[in-house]
């Protein structure tokens, strides 16, 4: 059999997709019990009756859960169910505690809405949304003996502190004429989700991390002949990648799939519509369950949960909190602080939008928050192997930061110190400065003192300067520097200097 | 007449990962078919103005406030498991049908 590349497989086929993603909200509790709703505690110590299943145990809906759903499904451009309810999945899975899921099904809370993706090259492509739906995370399974992967695992065993934790599943409709866009698309689209779950603070949105997940459905159809409409050729059999965790793997698992569906038509042989799973060692895919023989769930309503019926005026009230779409924002702020698309692009890859955007709605200029977060905080986030808002320090405090060296009070020297106080929690930055004794020695006759001592050590500078070459001068400004332990404003030491050699400067 | 046959039965059993004889699903296939049957008639009594019911008490929005409350502690949770291990459920190997 012939192997095929994407591009190939592109040029001989239509591509048809879809995404299913995964949002884990960031409430405090569960979706049905009040267990806490936090990542990376000891192993089945945030569960309950509830979210073990137990018999007669009741499940209760989390309101804060069913805000952030209405929230994200009104930013996804859905409409919003007069009355939803909530369903049973019925599947059995050593993560499922009590043998089914609690879903949504045939009335989701949110429905058919729609998304602009915005492409590298600017590109606009709307994706149509088909609903967003309440549902319920599964614990978490660790295979032991074997390889540590599922298959020839020994025994498994089972965490359920994720299990009940809350989460929305988006789902498109069939997105097709992309083309050799496909991977790229796919990968905008999720990168958008994740861009505005976090935008409305619903969701941490860490792929790696697992809080936003994404499943690919790709199917290849022939391409149109001659005077058809591509629109009447029917899908070709579909294949489900789960658990697709990064932006990167999204666009390989398009690539790789297309490719194996594309090598497989083209010697006759059919795709099998499927379930696989992604391996991101081998960017490759592998099949799992074969759907039609294991897609059986027997949904039926969820007797123990009545149904959610936000009133208009709710409903309303929340279209209110919904930020702008992450693309126009990211369009509108680099026009006003008038950044490059190459800073942009970097600032936004850096997770510092919000941040530097907070920064200068304390007072700072853009471009000294830029600098502040994509400089000295970038270099200490990297060091510490920590994201850019995890460090402990407020926008607030960077403004405050560049205040006082834009007041004159500290020079850029003194700033980075006044930062790393910030940081080991001493204080803000003033009471850093004020108990370092940070303030830039401002007193001419210290600094006078200084400059002659500098220049008595250096006796032919001023003979330099006085020929003309002004930039001399950097050796004593360097001198008095590091004598005031960089405590002296440089400005004012050349401006002494100067004095001194009889030149203005 | 009966919606329910023999080997949907069958199916919902495999589903249900009950192991059934022959002798169970000829006899159960019997007995559900009565109870199906018997529910299949509120369809026919309903008419077209009442809509299907899932939730018999006019009740909507019973939600709870996203406070913590205490969990159990682990050797609770643990306490009804058939197997554990560090701190987990063990569990016999998951795979055989999905490999």
């Amino acid at each position: 059999m012939t192997t095929m590349t994407y591009e190939q497989a592109m040029e001989e086929f239509d591509p048809v997709f879809g995404i299913e993603v995964h949002v884990e909200l960031n409430t405090a509790t569960k979706m049905f019990c009040g267990c806490a709703n936090e990542f990376g505690a000891e192993p089945n110590t945030q569960v309950c009756p509830v979210c073990l299943g137990l018999p007669g145990a009741m499940p209760v809906t989390n309101e804060k859960a069913v805000e952030s759903a209405i929230r994200l499904g009104l930013a996804l451009g859905c409409s919003i169910r007069e009355s939803s309810r909530f369903a049973r999945k019925n599947y059995f899975y050593p993560d499922l505690s009590k043998d089914y899921q609690i879903s949504q099904y045939d009335e989701p809370t949110c429905y058919e809405g729609s998304l602009d993706v915005v492409l590298d090259d600017g590109t606009v492509v709307t994706v149509e949304i088909e609903r967003a739906h309440m549902e319920e995370d599964a614990g978490k399974n660790t295979h032991v003996g074997g390889s540590g992967g599922i298959q020839g695992a020994d025994y498994s065993l089972v965490d359920y502190n994720r299990g009940g934790v809350p989460l929305v599943e988006i789902v498109t409709k069939p997105i097709t004429g992309m083309g050799a866009r496909t991977a790229e698309v796919a990968r905008a689209y999720v990168a958008t989700i994740r861009d505005i779950v976090r935008a409305l603070g619903i969701s941490d949105g860490r792929m790696e991390q697992g809080s936003v997940r994404a499943d690919v459905n790709l199917s290849l159809r022939p391409k149109a002949v001659a005077g058809e409409s591509q629109d009447a050729v029917p899908f070709g059999k579909r294949s489900e990648t789960k658990n697709v965790n990064s932006l990167r793997a999204i666009e390989r698992a398009v690539h790789f799939e297309a490719a194996r569906q594309a090598s497989l038509l083209l010697a006759g042989q059919p795709v099998v519509q499927e379930t696989r799973h992604w391996h991101e060692d081998t960017s490759s895919t592998t099949p799992g369950r074969s759907k039609e023989e294991a897609e059986d769930y027997r949904y039926f309503p969820e007797p123990d949960l009545l149904p959610v019926q936000p009133s208009r005026e709710w409903v309303e009230e929340l279209r209110g909190t919904i930020p702008e779409h992450p693309a126009k924002m990211r369009a509108r702020l680099r026009e006003a602080w008038g950044f490059s698309d190459l800073e942009m692009r970097d600032v936004v890859a850096a997770d510092a939008l919000v941040l530097i955007e907070s920064t200068v709605a304390a007072g700072a200029s853009a471009q000294a928050a830029r600098k502040w977060w994509m400089g000295e905080l970038s270099r200490v986030a990297n060091d510490r192997e920590v994201s850019l808002p995890e460090l402990p320090v407020t926008p607030a405090a960077i403004a405050e930061l560049q205040g006082l060296v834009d007041d004159g009070k500290i020079n850029d020297k003194l700033a980075r110190q006044a930062l790393e106080g910030v940081l080991a929690g001493e204080g803000s930055p003033s009471e850093v400065v004020a108990s370092r004794g940070l303030a830039v020695v401002s007193d001419d006759s210290a600094l006078e003192k200084a400059v002659d001592e500098a220049l008595a050590a250096q006796p032919d500078v001023l003979a330099k300067i006085q020929d003309g070459k002004v930039q001399a001068a950097g050796a004593i400004v360097g001198a008095v520097m590091k004598a005031t332990r960089g405590q002296a404003d440089a400005g004012r030491v050349r401006e002494i200097i100067l004095q001194r050699a009889g030149v203005e400067g | 007449m009966s919606s329910l046959d023999r080997s949907d039965v069958a199916r919902l059993a495999a589903l249900a990962r009950i192991d059934m004889s022959d002798a169970d699903l000829d006899r159960l296939s019997g007995q559900l078919a009565v109870i199906v049957d018997a529910v299949a008639k509120v369809a026919e009594v309903a008419g077209e103005d009442v809509p299907a019911t899932s939730h018999p008490i006019p009740m909507a929005n019973i939600h709870r406030e996203d406070v913590v409350r205490p969990s159990l502690a682990q050797d609770d949770a643990l306490a009804a498991a058939p197997d554990a291990e560090e701190g987990r459920f063990r569990v016999p190997q998951i795979l055989g049908e999905e490999a």
